[in-house]
């Protein structure tokens, strides 16, 4: 057991290094989190905004499943797939499990209710500010959502933004749909749970700081955006 | 009654000799929220010319009946006709309006004309610039339509709709909160639109903007059509009590309200 201070120095060494091994633990991270938030999107915004723009029976009850959707605890998820995914489970034949592919899914399905939760929100928001005016200027549905998706662009990347951020930073789901493989399909997450359990401080140490710039670095992306939406009277 | 104006169960209104020149009309027309009848049986006929300024007191329902008008609210009972048809989307692309509050989309300037402009089909830069050149705001151009002041705002918002090339134009008080500047400017328009066959439909409580601007008048008194008259008769001799009172600038308050 390395002492606490030293694992400290050994991390930031491993960073600044940029040292091979955790490069590659990131660059997979990033790859399974950004397109987790592609489909994610792909999916949720127009659910979110057909949602908003709606009227139809169940409505009420649609958005709080979509809320509730928003707290589904990662590890359940990593179940639900690894059973859709596992070589007797429905989704076998697709080969996926323990590949990054898996994790994607994984993510996808975690963070989906999210934006479409939240764009929901955003968009409706900006619809009841809208509708009477397109009423009046007779738009059609289609471009009347194209319009509401533009113009809350800068919401809406917010919400992307906090989708990616739940994403990256959940272990639950892709340690049991990736398994954690060197190499393979080791995150940061599962990597620092996997070399804290081994008592590798060190490396869990410089991917937790990196974890945490991006948190960071999220969240002032966030900021940035809302202050220029701001100034641009955008928002 | 001299003017075409005719009276009949206390409220009047002026009936088109001919039927060809009326341009719409509303026939029974209820509103109701609640248990609050809003708009309360207005029987009008719109004429075919001239510029009708809608009048009566806050919450008199003026703007309600536009919205009726222009088929953004569904009567509770009665019709909107215009032209003989029932409102549907195909009339209402052939008509626009200004909003009380102007709601302009998050976007430039000529963002928000051409956005319009793109949903006729002819949405060409030269266009664009014509429409800004028009109400004075081709300088704004590629502003935030949002950080424009009020003024500039309801410009906008009356170029915008004027893009389109309105039959009907319906205006709800488009310059309640503008200087005289502002207001002049808006009512240039309004007339450069009236000249070239635009029909308006101006809402306002500007006694003297009222003057300048009508040919006819509505008159409302709680959800109720006190009076259509011609401007002269209107503002010389009133036919209605309630309208007398309003033009005399007395308040007048009902104690159950509807
Ligand atoms: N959508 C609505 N639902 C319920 N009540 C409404 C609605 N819109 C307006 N009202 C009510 O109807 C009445 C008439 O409203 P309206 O906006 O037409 O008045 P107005 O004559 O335009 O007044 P102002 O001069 O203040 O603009 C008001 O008492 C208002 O509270
Ligand atoms: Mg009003």
């Amino acid at each position: 057991m390395q002492d606490f201070s030293a694992s400290f120095g050994l991390a930031f060494q491993l960073v600044l290094a940029a040292d091979p091994d955790l490069l590659e633990i990131i660059a997979l991270s990033l790859k399974v989190s950004l397109s987790a938030v592609a489909i994610a999107c792909l999916i949720g915004l127009p659910v979110g905004t057909a949602i908003a723009m709606g009227r139809f029976r169940g409505r009420t009850a649609t958005i709080i499943l979509l809320n509730a959707l928003m707290g589904l605890p990662p590890v359940v998820v990593g179940l639900l797939i690894y059973l859709l995914l596992s070589n007797a489970g429905p989704l076998g034949w697709m080969r996926l499990l323990y590949t990054p592919g898996a994790m994607i899914i994984a993510q996808a399905v975690l963070i989906t209710p999210i934006v479409a939760a939240l764009s929901r929100e955003v968009v409706e928001q900006l619809h009841c500010e809208y509708a009477e005016q397109f009423r009046s200027l007779s738009v059609p549905r289609s471009s009347a959502a194209a319009a509401l998706l533009w113009d809350a662009r800068y919401s809406l990347l917010t919400v992307a933004l906090a989708g990616f951020g739940r994403a990256v930073a959940e272990v639950g789901a892709v340690i049991i749909v990736g398994g954690n493989i060197d190499h393979l399909t080791r995150v940061m997450t599962t990597a620092i749970a996997l070399e804290t359990s081994k008592g590798d401080l060190a490396l869990a140490l410089a991917l937790g700081i990196v974890l945490i710039t991006l948190a960071l670095s999220v969240n002032a992306a966030v900021m940035a955006l809302r202050l220029t939406a701001t100034r641009y009277a955008y928002a | 009654m001299p003017d075409g104006t005719t009276v009949s169960q206390g409220r009047t209104w002026a009936a088109p000799t001919d039927e060809s020149e009326c341009l719409g009309e509303a026939v029974g027309l209820v509103y109701r929220s609640g248990d609050r009848t809003l708009i309360d049986g207005i029987d009008l006929q719109i004429p075919r010319a001239g510029r009708t300024v809608v009048m009566g007191a806050n919450g008199a329902g003026k703007s309600l009946l536009l919205r009726l008008l222009h088929g953004l609210l569904l009567p509770s009972a009665g019709h909107v006709r215009w032209g003989g048809r029932p409102l549907d989307d195909a009339l209402r692309q052939q008509q626009a309006m200004v909003f009380q509050r102007p709601v302009l989309l998050r976007r430039s300037v000529a963002a928000n004309i051409r956005f319009v402009l793109k949903l006729r089909g002819r949405a060409d830069q030269a266009r664009v610039d014509a429409t800004l050149d028009e109400v004075g705001l081709a300088a704004h151009a590629h502003q935030p339509a949002r950080l424009l002041s009020g003024g500039e705002q309801q410009r906008l918002a009356l170029a915008r709709a004027l893009a389109t090339d309105p039959q009907v134009l319906f205006l709800d008080e488009p310059t309640a909160s503008l200087d005289p500047a502002s207001t002049a400017a808006i009512e240039t328009i309004v007339n450069r639109a009236h000249a070239r066959g635009t029909k308006i439909m101006f809402v306002t409580h500007d006694l003297g903007q009222a003057r300048r601007l009508a040919d006819d008048v509505i008159f409302l008194h709680y959800g109720q059509l006190a009076e259509q008259s011609p401007a002269q008769r209107f503002f010389d001799d009133p036919v209605s009590q309630a309208a007398r009172d309003y033009l005399d600038g007395r308040l007048v308050i009902r104690k159950s309200s509807k």
